[in-house]
């Protein structure tokens, strides 16, 4: 009971991580991004393609991780997306679309179908018993560590977002493009900014994750979908929303798959539809907002 | 005449009724196509029926205003249910046909109910679901439906007890594109009427057309079920035609391969998705004969480059340098 509570725990976390920088781009510039699972995809590729090749240590790939995805996700902001931030949400669908196939067959290309294999270190790969019975909580170090991360990375945005004055500029430009740049605040830098540092995020979620979720070039398309609640059940007006629905999906997917296996991701979807009918802004929607 | 018909109002309305001198032609051109074309015929075939999915997702596309991810669920679901008639109760075609479209109706009228509140995000996020909860439903009644492996051993009677389905698809063929004439002219007349007007009115503005009193949720239920229909008629078609269903049908690419063939073709057109459905089967053709396996990324690259040089820029050339 515990050890599934705890392994969903982990799973949201994980998501969260992966999903906040959608939640920022979908919410905050409206803009739909489909490709952002492609970003994951490139700090999981990152993360795996270094160690086998190269041995460098997994704790200096998570890093590089994020700051080669977040590379990519200023020039792609700079270059494509830009550009694109006024069209119709049909063309940004289209466009996003056609990222996530492009970067699928990309990959396919250069590293292959197969599924990566991530060889952990040793220093994360037991696991920790404690008490007994149904109560029992079994602690995987490596999800013990992906929650450390995340929740550190977590308080940090938190902090970033509600008390620097990046943060305060970032949500002036969110809520109002003209004032702000009338304010003197250069809404180009500060979007192109955020934007890769949500892809960076996104790179290092796929890189915690390439060994919990498995890495193949079909990555960003299957999961998608869960990026895509994550951030729609969450709302997008605080970083809180998509935390606490992050965690409500990943402890109902585990929960789902480990006591009814028979019917999958059914359960989830299922959720997301009723919720999205129930609340069409997402759960968590402060009183006000857009 | 009296003055109110000869008003120029109703003289613009009956000129976008009237036929176009080329229509005729160009499905007089295609019924002849696996004629002249035999060895063609069964890709002649799969145009029509993609044409006729691309018809059903314009009516929502580009007639409402509605963009959906989860197209394939009624696809599927028409496929579905065709095949499994086909299979365990008749092997009439027609009869079939009218299995699949019924099914997708039902389905396509519960899930209106998810489009009608929210934004554009939550109707992508629900109609995505719906599509997925699908897929899933279909991989895990495996009794029913042969799960991943697909369902096998689906044989069709002859066509109107006469026409035998024949492996070089001709008559298959043919029947797809009778269906999709059929269906053509239906839709013709459906967004050519007051109907048609209201949803246009929808797409236009939806807050207006609730103020001057167009029930706007009713409406969308309307159109959504007939336009999931149709994409059931075609799933059925195709099933039909190839003798076996398998989760592909649900898959989401081909939610995502739909919209691009509208998107290519033109939307809120109704011949858009027809032509689109022309270009990007032979674009499909080419492209996969020279590399199979990467074909997916120069359709990403195609559609990257449509939406940042815009449609209307692409394809024709001559604006290129006009403001």
């Amino acid at each position: 009971m515990l050890t599934i509570l705890f392994d969903g725990v982990a799973y949201g976390m994980l998501l969260f991580i992966l999903a906040v920088g959608l939640a920022v781009t979908m919410g905050l510039m409206n803009f739909i991004n489909l490709a952002h699972g492609a970003f994951a995809m490139a700090g999981g590729y990152i993360t795996v393609l270094l160690m086998q090749r190269l041995n460098v240590p997994f704790l200096v790939c998570l890093p590089l991780a994020f700051l080669g995805s977040a590379l990519l996700g200023g020039v792609l902001e700079r270059t494509l997306y830009r550009p694109l931030y006024h069209k119709s949400h049909l063309d940004q669908v289209l466009f996003s679309i056609g990222l996530v196939f492009m970067a699928v067959a990309s990959v396919d290309y250069f590293v292959g179908s197969t599924q990566q294999i991530m060889q952990l270190p040793e220093w994360l790969k037991g696991r920790t018993e404690i008490g007994e019975g149904a109560l029992m909580l079994g602690m995987g170090h490596y999800r013990l560590f992906i929650i450390a991360v995340c929740a550190a990375l977590t308080v940090g945005l938190q902090y970033v977002l509600t008390k620097t004055r990046f943060g305060s500029r970032l949500r002036a430009s969110v809520d109002d493009q003209r004032v702000a740049a009338g304010m003197g605040i250069n809404v180009n830098i500060v979007f192109l900014s955020t934007f890769a540092f949500g892809s960076g995020l996104a790179g290092l979620g796929g890189a915690l994750g390439a060994e919990v979720l498995g890495l193949d070039p079909s990555f960003p398309l299957k999961f998608m979908i869960y990026f895509l609640i994550v951030v729609a059940v969450g709302g997008t007006s605080s970083i809180t929303g998509p935390l606490l629905a992050a965690l409500l999906l990943g402890i109902a997917d585990v929960a789902g798959k480990y006591y009814i296996p028979k019917l999958g991701a059914f359960i989830v979807y299922s959720l997301m539809i009723v919720i999205l009918i129930w609340r069409p802004q997402g759960l968590f929607v402060r009183k006000g907002g857009k | 005449m009296t003055p109110a018909n000869s008003s120029p109002a109703a003289d613009s309305l009956l000129r976008v009724r009237r036929f176009r001198w080329w229509e005729p032609l160009f499905w007089l051109l295609a019924f002849v196509a696996p004629f002249a074309l035999p060895s063609h015929a069964l890709i002649i075939n799969e145009i029509a029926i993609v044409a006729l999915f691309a018809l059903s997702l314009d009516l929502i596309l580009g007639y409402t205003g509605i963009v959906s991810l989860g197209h394939a669920a009624f696809f599927g679901l028409g496929g579905y249910a065709a095949a499994l008639f086909a299979k365990h109760v008749m092997p009439d075609p027609l009869v079939g046909l009218a299995v699949g479209i019924a099914a997708a109706a039902v389905l396509g009228a519960l899930a209106s109910l998810t489009i009608m509140r929210g934004t554009d995000l939550t109707r992508l996020m629900v109609t995505l679901g719906v599509g997925l909860v699908m897929l899933e439903l279909a991989n895990k009644l495996d009794w029913l439906t042969g799960g991943a492996d697909g369902l096998q051993g689906v044989v069709m009677g002859p066509l109107l007890g006469r026409f035998d389905f024949d492996l070089y698809g001709r008559t298959a063929a043919w029947y797809s594109l009778t269906v999709l004439v059929v269906f053509f002219l239906i839709a013709r007349r459906i967004v050519q009427s007051p109907f048609g007007a209201t949803l246009k009115a929808i797409r236009d503005n939806r807050l207006r057309a609730m103020a001057i009193g167009i029930p706007v949720t009713v409406k969308l239920a309307q159109v959504y079920t007939l336009a999931a229909a149709l994409a059931g008629a075609a799933g059925a078609l195709l099933t039909q035609t190839t003798g076996f269903a398998s989760l592909d049908l649900f898959e989401f690419h081909r939610s995502a391969d739909v919209m691009l063939i509208l998107v290519i073709g033109g939307v809120g057109w109704l011949y858009g998705g027809i032509l689109g459905a022309i270009g990007f089967k032979l674009l499909q053709d080419v492209i996969s004969s020279v590399t199979p396996q990467y074909w997916t990324f120069w359709i990403g690259l195609f559609l990257v480059v449509l939406v940042l040089v815009g449609r209307e820029r692409l394809f024709r050339p001559w604006n290129w340098f006009r403001k």
